[in-house]
């Protein structure tokens, strides 16, 4: 005899009864935890601003951020101003850093649509850091980081991060020994911009050498690592046009 | 064991050794040699998959009377993957850090052949309590597998265990370095993890001979 399960309408009544009970407890779970996900994303954005112009609790080798209790008075104490570019047009706006970059890099197909480039200003130790927030592919998805610069373009600190590298591999952006390479290194090459390139095989792994744009790789990431240097050529480039314009101030 | 009947002390061990999801079954090899190539990483996943499989092996238990046999596969996928997405978003929202750390897992779990074994092969026949052991023994195998070969990878591919460098400095040419030896970067892509396991399932071979199969 057939079993009541085998029935196609009981097949039928389950998969719909199913899809709307996984359905509506997805919608449930998601929007209930929106409102804390965003504000943990916003913390961690900010976190990550202030890693790269060099506020955080580095100790020795360890990698610490700034507490996080502390994070949104640290936050409005090192960043003094935050710009919005478009085009030759620069205003100010207290909620730069939260741009969607991904949206403005998408929209910016469009003829159109002139792009928004965030640019926060950080005052730290007499220093002025030009932080800039920008926007990648990786080998699997999409890898992000805040770069801080002086006026000449010249790399202070750096912070790099992914959504799903390999595991050991590429997942290693986001680690100190390869964020700290950066520090120091030169996006310029004679005036002309040139980006930081992430070169394999390269012949000075302790990375003396500041004015080569280059930094080491990760062994086993090289799509990560193209990754990277893509994303500083072809981002960072960009916000050329307003370091000039500083330099003749 | 005093505190499992000896049949259910089974359900933990068998897949431990005689019975083990990668060396024996050769099942789950994708994410041995995805996450493997550090120590850190593997132990992630392997209590990542030892908590969807626990779970998901018993939510499938209590629904086998109920479940379409002709859409069973697809019900399955759906309970593991709804499960996993919960996981993940509880994470984003209470303890966000951890979450980063496992994001990277959370697409491999879902499609992790050993749960989907786990689920068809056991789940769908017994109770609740024998598939929770099920569960919990099969991914022990697995992730006592996935450790050994994150711990060989680490060691001879970075020189380093959960990112401690054990060997000494490679750049600055201390500890064993220092004589001459280098990491093997080898090691460190996917076509090692094939290798060690196939080691692994050689001497496990060669301890007990029972294993081999007659061709």
């Amino acid at each position: 005899m057939e079993k009541r399960t085998d029935k196609n309408s009981y097949t039928i009544l389950f998969a719909i009864g199913m899809v709307i009970v996984v359905g509506s407890l997805l919608a449930f779970a998601a929007s209930g935890f929106k409102g804390r996900i965003d504000e943990n994303k916003r913390i961690e954005k900010q976190l990550n601003i202030l890693y790269a112009m060099g506020v955080n609790e580095n100790e020795g080798n360890s990698m610490n951020f700034v507490s996080k209790d502390n994070v949104a008075e640290d936050f409005s104490k090192y960043i003094t101003n935050q710009l919005v570019i478009q085009g030759d047009k620069v205003t100010e706006d207290i909620n730069a850093y939260l741009i969607d970059i991904k949206k403005e890099q998408s929209s910016a197909k469009k003829e159109s649509y002139q792009r928004r480039l965030p640019l926060l200003i950080g005052e730290r130790e007499g220093k002025t850091f030009y932080i800039a927030p920008i926007r990648g592919k990786g080998l699997w998805d999409a890898i992000w980081a805040y770069v801080a610069m002086d006026e000449n373009m010249v790399v202070q600190g750096a912070f790099f991060d992914h959504k799903g590298e390999t595991a050991g591999l590429g997942s290693n952006i986001n680690q100190r020994f390869f964020m700290d390479d950066f520090i120091g290194e030169h996006l310029l090459s004679d005036g002309a911009f040139k980006g930081i390139k992430v070169a394999k095989g390269n012949a000075d792994p302790k990375n003396l050498d500041k004015t080569d744009n280059e930094v080491d790789a990760i062994a086993g990431a090289t799509i990560t690592g193209d990754g990277v240097s893509a994303m500083l050529k072809s981002e960072l480039k960009l916000y050329l046009p307003y370091f000039k314009k500083l330099k003749v101030h | 064991m005093g505190l499992l009947s000896k049949k259910d002390a089974t359900l933990i061990k068998d897949p431990l050794f005689d019975n083990n999801p990668i060396t024996i079954q050769v099942l789950g090899i994708c994410s041995a040699l995805a996450i493997t190539a550090e120590l850190e990483a593997s132990i992630v996943m392997a209590i990542s998959v030892l908590f969807v499989l626990g779970l998901g092996n018993v939510v499938i238990s209590l629904m086998r009377n109920i479940i379409p046999s002709k859409i069973r596969i697809i019900v399955q996928l759906v309970v593991v993957a709804t499960l996993v997405i919960i996981v993940d978003l509880v994470l984003k929202a209470f303890a966000y850090e951890l979450s980063k750390t496992l994001s990277v897992f959370v697409g491999l779990i879902i499609t992790n052949c050993i749960i989907m074994g786990r689920f068809e092969a056991f789940a769908l026949a017994n109770g609740p309590w024998r598939s929770f052991l099920d569960g919990i023994g099969n991914s022990l195998g697995y992730g006592v597998i996935l450790i050994i070969v994150g711990f060989f990878r680490e060691l001879l591919g970075s020189g380093t265990l959960l990112g401690i460098q054990v060997l000494g400095d490679p750049i600055d040419k201390t500890g064993v370095y220092a004589y001459g030896y280098e990491n093997n970067g080898f090691m460190l892509l996917a076509p090692m993890a094939l290798i060690v396991v196939g080691i692994i399932i050689w001497v496990q071979r060669s301890k007990n001979r029972a294993l081999i199969e007659d061709h």
